[in-house]
């Protein structure tokens, strides 16, 4: 056992210092006590490093990236509008192309408000002209930075500040299989709970070429109501639940990666409650919507599982 | 001296694009624009333009490809028409707050609803205060000239350029255009330099967020607030006409024509009645100046062709022997009048200018605009003169109004 043990920690060890040691995101960001996108993007910038240029909208980024004349994010970045993040990148691309600037690794950020809902034209566009850049869309399913409205990236039973009484009626918009329906290079699924997962695939992403796609599930604790100091655990029991799945794409061949390939392997996926009632945004779901929440992701995570045995 | 071709306005507008060496084009197909965007397609595919052509999804996203590819340094091209004009208008706000030199033609079309592809200006009309400078052709040289002029404003103003013409009356009319050429157009026009770049060397959040106040940089330094930064926009603009005006005279001494900096007369001089508008239809009054002239009536004509920024000062000295000032528009501000006329009025304020005023919409949705009936309308006009001028309310021309 103690043997077990040592070797599991001298893996992760070993992993965690091949993590690129630089931080591209200063002390004294704005974003919120616990926020899972302050997480997610500091290890993704870790795995992009300088050569890399950020387009985002308005959003919990914009936020985090501070009031002008002051940033806490060495990496340049360029706002756009909402509706706009993936053709702001397109520009980007088009324009250091024209200038013969081919080096620079161009990143779109967008959360899902505006990847699900209003940039979704834009993405949709972006991908089938097969523009070189990395789409990551921070999933914390809700519009976090105008306070909790309903987006359709919401789960089933959700309270929001637009559906505060009825709940969300409907299940999350399966972003992801939109992606993968365009033929990109690279799609792939992540959480900052398992930083280690998201750093390699933001290295992996950075060496292929075209239209990338990262999902980071993003815990938020003002939007799901739960302490700040359990934002990591949050991430893990959507993992641990089904509810968010680790995996990646890559020229049409499903893989699960990290936890998810483990709970796929020992079919010890917990039941959705233990994530559920972990979250205050959900004390209004019926059980009829829970059991409707675990039929919902029996049947996706099923589909995963037929995927990936090929 | 370069060759003469026989051309339509799409393709006056798409050889100054190319004339002008963009380096990333960002179009959408719509009618009246669409035959630019495939030229411009045709240069980049057969390597005659060497340039990115990004086909977006959508006008949003052109106009989006086109500042962000300004902002790290490219020159970039767009073109749009009506509906797909209005699709912009989030990003043509955002285009001159990014103080972007980004160029684009204006086919104006009317806009739906109800759907109409024929020309009228309510579209560029409806985008004048987003802070894009807006010049008006009235031929296909002056929008082949034009294009080319506007990258050398743009690029010197740092504030966005429309060049707009009129649709099918111009788009899709042919008429003898002169080349200029390349070397000398390259030596007119240097290349861009952008006023920051987004570039990893020096790296920087572009854009972010202002709260009201001015705020301090790292060094202690006092930055700009959001309304700092407006009022260099409107100061930009303010200062524009000068900028407009050498552009053009120095347009003049390398290739010989003249389209006027911010407005051009016509038999203004001795005129008594003063016909105004903007594009081809101030172009159409000339002949019905002649036809009037002949008849003994002593009119001009004053072609506006910069709308914003305002040619204030220039109209009040075109206007100021005028008294009788007939304003013809191809678009309304709805529930009042022609925009036009209202800022003419606005600019006569506290002159010495006394003339009366008479606005006609003309031309909505391709509506026929004949040198005949606007001698009909300035006769009527002319009759009418007596009427009280205060509660004087937009005709409408050669349009049945019951």
């Amino acid at each position: 056992m103690a043997e077990l043990l040592y070797g599991v920690i001298m893996n992760t060890a070993e992993n965690l210092f091949k993590i690129n040691s630089k931080e591209y995101i200063l002390p004294g960001s704005r974003a919120c006590q616990g926020c899972g996108l302050s997480l997610a993007y500091r290890f993704a910038l870790k795995a992009l490093r300088e050569n890399t240029i950020v387009t985002l909208p308005a959003s919990c980024l914009c936020v985090l990236h501070g009031l002008y004349p002051l940033t806490p994010v060495t990496i340049p970045a360029l706002n756009c509008t909402f509706a706009s993040t993936a053709a702001s990148a397109s520009g980007i691309v088009a324009g250091l192309s024209a200038l013969n600037k081919s080096d620079i690794t161009v990143v779109a950020i967008a959360g899902d408000g505006g990847t699900f809902d209003m940039g979704i034209q834009a993405l949709s566009g972006a991908a089938e002209r097969g523009t070189d850049f990395i789409y990551v869309c921070y999933d914390n399913e809700g519009y976090m930075n105008t306070g909790t409205q309903r987006s359709s990236a919401t789960p089933l039973g959700a309270l929001t500040t637009t559906t505060p009484v009825m709940t969300k009626q409907q299940h999350k918009k399966d972003l992801i299989k939109i992606m993968e329906a365009h033929d990109i290079a690279y799609v792939a699924t992540t959480s900052p709970s398992y930083p280690i997962d998201l750093y390699d695939k933001f290295v992996k992403a950075k060496k292929i070429k075209g239209t990338r796609y990262i999902h980071i599930y993003t815990a938020c604790p003002p939007g799901w109501i739960y302490p700040p100091r359990d934002t990591v655990k949050i991430g893990r029991l959507a993992v641990e639940t089904g509810l968010a799945v680790l995996f990646e794409v890559e020229n049409g061949r499903f893989r699960f990666t990290g936890r998810s390939k483990t709970i796929a392997e020992k079919g010890n996926r917990l039941p959705v409650i233990s994530y559920v009632e972990k979250q205050g945004r959900f004390k209004k779901m019926s059980i009829e919507q829970l059991n409707q929440m675990q039929t919902w992701v029996d049947a996706k995570w099923n589909e995963y599982l037929r995927r990936a045995e090929g | 001296m370069g060759s003469v071709s026989i051309i339509t306005g799409n393709q006056a507008a798409a050889l100054g694009a190319k004339l002008s060496n963009v380096q990333v084009v960002a179009a959408y197909p719509i009618t009246p624009q669409s035959q630019l965007a495939e030229l411009l397609s045709q240069y980049v595919e057969s390597g005659a333009l060497k340039a990115e052509y990004v086909r977006v999804e959508g006008e949003h996203s052109a106009m989006t490809v086109c500042i962000s590819a300004s902002t790290v340094g490219a020159r970039v091209f767009t073109a749009t028409s009506a509906n797909g004009l209005l699709y912009m208008h989030e990003q043509l706000h955002w285009a001159a707050g990014s103080r972007l030199p980004i160029v684009m033609c204006c086919v104006n079309r009317g806009v739906g609803a109800p759907w109409s592809i024929f020309n009228d200006q309510q579209d560029s009309f409806s985008q004048r205060d987003t802070g894009w400078i807006q010049i008006y052709c009235r031929n296909n040289q002056e929008i082949l000239d034009s294009v080319i002029q506007a990258y050398r404003i743009a690029e010197e103003v740092y504030a966005p350029v429309m060049v707009c013409y009129d649709g099918f009356v111009l788009s899709h009319t042919m008429m003898p255009v002169e080349m200029p050429e390349a070397g000398a157009v390259e030596k007119f026009l240097p290349p861009y330099k952008p006023h920051s770049i987004l570039s990893p060397d020096n790296p920087k959040t572009i854009n972010s967020v202002l709260f009201p106040g001015r705020r301090e940089n790292t060094q202690g330094v006092l930055c700009d607030g959001f309304m700092e930064m407006r009022y260099k926009l409107q100061a930009a603009l303010e200062n524009a006409p000068a900028v407009i005006k050498k552009v053009s005279s120095e347009y003049t001494q390398a290739f010989g024509r003249d389209h006027g900096g911010m407005l051009w007369e016509y038999k203004s001089g001795d005129a008594d009645i003063l016909v105004t508008g903007l594009g081809s239809v101030a172009s159409e009054a000339t002949v019905a100046v002649d036809i009037l002239r002949e008849e003994g009536i002593k009119a001009g004509v004053i072609g506006i062709r910069v709308y914003r920024p305002f040619p204030r000062a220039d109209a009040v000295k075109a206007f100021e022997n005028a008294r009788h000032i007939i304003v013809l528009e191809k678009s309304i501000s709805y529930g009042y009048e022609g925009g036009l006329c209202s800022d003419l009025k606005g600019a006569f304020y506290g002159t010495g200018i006394k003339a009366a005023f008479d606005n006609f919409i003309v031309g909505l949705g391709g509506r026929d605009v004949k040198a005949r009936e606007i001698v009909d309308a300035v006769k009527s006009s002319i009759s009418s003169a007596e009427r009280d001028p205060s509660n004087a309310k937009p005709k409408w021309l050669n349009c049945f109004t019951g």
